[in-house]
């Protein structure tokens, strides 16, 4: 099957101190030669902690950060390379949702402006036509095209996301980043969000990025999943396997850390030690050897590469 | 089975009345809650009944005015405030309320262009600056530096020494002080709506660089920049009546505000009221836009209740 985004050992670095003469040397590893796909029509899930590079990854693909080395082919085109001028026509197939419902949407436009703003940027719909679309797309996510002429204040954290997934889909895109959609979210709203984008997923033929930390909600809704640790992609899957057979020690011991809604249920877990090393002074060897139990000398000398351990299933292990 | 899904459904439709019905209640009281939070300041609502007076007599002023503002009356020079003239005459009989009401359309109407223009430059500029850093933000922004590091009024009697006076070269001089103040302000309130989420969503759906300009940004800061203008519009008035007070500005036959004053001070022994109403006035009009400036300030400022 022919990969609609193809990410290949990509790296991206931020500078955070500088000399007196301007030479960079602090500098922050954010992501650190990472490399997937993602297959037209899957939702392929990227999860990892707080700081693991997982945004930065989504937003390089979205072109928001430009990768220092490394490839991003989207639909059969190296991307990575392109100004923002280059970039602007592809936009209108790859579309964003974000964490923050409430920052994302300005607070000084209308419903109806937002919704409509990239009909307006991408095609050349009269205001008219524009209007339609938005009215219709309003329908589709649970809102009524009477708050078409509100502000975005006026609605709940659920419901601005709705609009959020609104103005994403009004261009038809092929591929949306969903960039922790839910997490601002709570629980019941969750639900009703992940359904609607599950139920658009089917109905327009999409592919989801969806960038998340918490596993149950990954385990929902995707195809494939990535764990990323430190910058770097430490497994890769199919939901089933993953879940299943767990390689990597640190995957085991993020699934092992999923809580179960059943009081009854005693659970072995595995508790890591010690805190996430520094991505401005990146270990030598494996990002996760200092904290892992089965570490080996090995680990701490050099960078384990990913292998296909069985069909689709990557790991980036000494141990195998 | 039958009922609960009825019950149900107008439990729905109860909420989603009440949610209307928050929201319009929302809506409403922001403004209302604008409006109240002002009124709290007496100081400002009284600078903004005096501000609101001053446009009033700048459009109808001529019409109000008792004598001819231009009329020689040689039986009544240099005359203290009387029933007949309330501010005295001057010193060819003229009478001073009069040339007051026909002046502050000129007076404010300089110093009102020279802000509305020199913000508008300024503006553009700090919006550039701050949107595209790099060269052109430390060019503005150096430049900047160097005019406020002048005294304004000895930057403007500069500009006007090298243009030579007239009114038009006032309101250059007064433009360009104006400048650097509105440049620094909006070069500031750009970085902070930049760094917003909306404007990296307007930059991911493949907003141009205007777009996001003009659409997004922009009005993020219309509030520093409203509040700095009327604080401006005081200074400016200042800077053009002292101009006119020093033989920089308008004719000394022209009504103007500050040239009247500075014709008064020839006679300040024996007519002094010919520099106090018209330095009175100037006084006032500069506290009433201070004034309310800084309640504009306060009242958007959602820290201070």
């Amino acid at each position: 099957m022919e990969p609609i985004v193809s990410v290949k050992n990509v790296t991206k670095t931020f500078t955070v101190g500088k000399t007196l003469f301007g030479r960079p040397n602090k500098v922050v590893h954010a992501v650190n030669n990472v490399s997937f796909d993602i297959y037209k029509g899957e939702t392929f899930s990227v999860v990892g902690e707080s700081g693991c590079g997982k945004s930065t990854t989504g937003r390089l693909i979205n072109h928001l950060l430009i990768p220092d080395s490394g490839e991003i082919w989207f639909e059969g085109k190296d991307i990575s390379k392109l100004s923002q001028n280059e970039m602007r026509p592809l936009r209108k197939d790859m579309q964003m949702i974000f964490q923050d419902p409430a920052g994302s949407l300005n607070p000084r436009m209308r419903v109806e402006d937002l919704v409509e703003e990239p009909l307006l940027i991408h095609t050349n719909m009269s205001k008219a036509e524009r209007s339609k679309v938005a009215h219709e797309l309003l329908e589709i996510v649970g809102l009524s095209s009477k708050h078409a002429k509100r502000y975005p204040h006026e609605f709940s954290g659920g419901q601005k996301q709705r609009i959020g997934i609104a103005r994403a889909l009004t261009v038809k895109p092929k591929l949306i980043i969903a960039d922790e959609p839910i997490s601002a979210l709570d629980v019941s709203i969750q639900a009703q969000v992940l359904n609607l984008l599950h139920d658009l997923q089917e109905r327009f033929d999409l592919t989801y990025m969806f960038i998340s930390h918490d596993l149950s909600v990954v385990e929902m809704i995707s195809d494939r999943i990535a764990v990323m640790y430190l910058g770097s992609v430490v497994e890769t899957a199919p939901k089933t396997v993953l879940y299943k057979n767990p390689s990597h020690p640190y995957t085991q011991a993020l699934l092992s850390a999923v809580p179960i809604p059943d009081p009854g249920h005693q659970k072995e877990r595995i508790i890591l030690e010690g805190d996430i090393p520094s991505t401005i002074n990146l270990p030598k060897g494996c990002p996760f050897a200092a904290r892992c139990k089965m570490c080996k000398p090995e680990c701490l000398e050099n960078k384990p590469v990913q292998k296909e351990i069985e069909p689709g299933h990557f790991v980036a292990c000494h141990l195998f | 089975m039958a009922d609960i899904r009825e019950k149900e459904q107008t439990n729905a439709a109860f909420d989603q009345n009440y949610i209307d019905e928050t929201i319009k209640a929302d809506q409403s009281s922001k403004a209302k809650q604008f409006v109240k939070k002002f009124l709290k300041r007496k100081t400002a609502v009284i600078g903004l009944i005096i501000i609101l007076l001053l446009i009033v007599i700048a459009i109808i002023g001529p019409s109000l005015a008792p004598y001819d503002y231009t009329a020689y009356d040689y039986d009544h020079v240099l005359e203290g405030p009387t029933a007949a003239h309330i501010f005295g005459t001057d010193v060819y009989g003229r009478d001073i309320f009069s040339r007051m009401l026909v002046g502050t359309r000129l007076t404010l109407g300089v110093s009102l262009s020279a802000v509305v223009i020199g913000a508008a430059i300024g503006s553009v500029l700090g919006l550039l600056a701050g949107y595209y850093g790099g060269v052109l933000e430390m060019l503005v922004m150096r430049s900047s530096d160097i005019l406020f590091s002048f005294p304004d009024i000895l930057l403007a009697i500069a500009i006007v020494a090298i243009l030579g006076p007239g009114i038009i070269n006032v309101l250059i001089a007064v433009m360009v002080f104006t400048i650097p103040s509105f440049a620094r302000i909006m070069r500031s309130a750009t970085l902070a709506v930049k760094g917003s989420l909306y404007v990296e969503v307007a930059q991911s759906l493949g907003c141009k660089d205007s777009r996001l300009l003009f659409v997004h940004i922009f009005p993020g800061t219309i509030q520093s920049l409203i509040v700095n203008f009327t604080m401006r519009i005081g200074s400016a008035i200042m800077a053009a009546a002292s101009l006119s007070f020093l033989g920089f500005g308008a004719n000394v036959s022209e009504p103007e505000w500050g040239a009247m004053l500075s014709v008064g001070r020839s006679y300040i022994g024996i007519a002094s009221h010919m520099v106090y109403f018209p330095g009175l006035v100037i006084f006032i009009t500069v506290l009433a836009f201070n004034l309310f400036g800084d309640g504009l300030r306060d009242t958007l400022d959602p820290k201070i209740k």
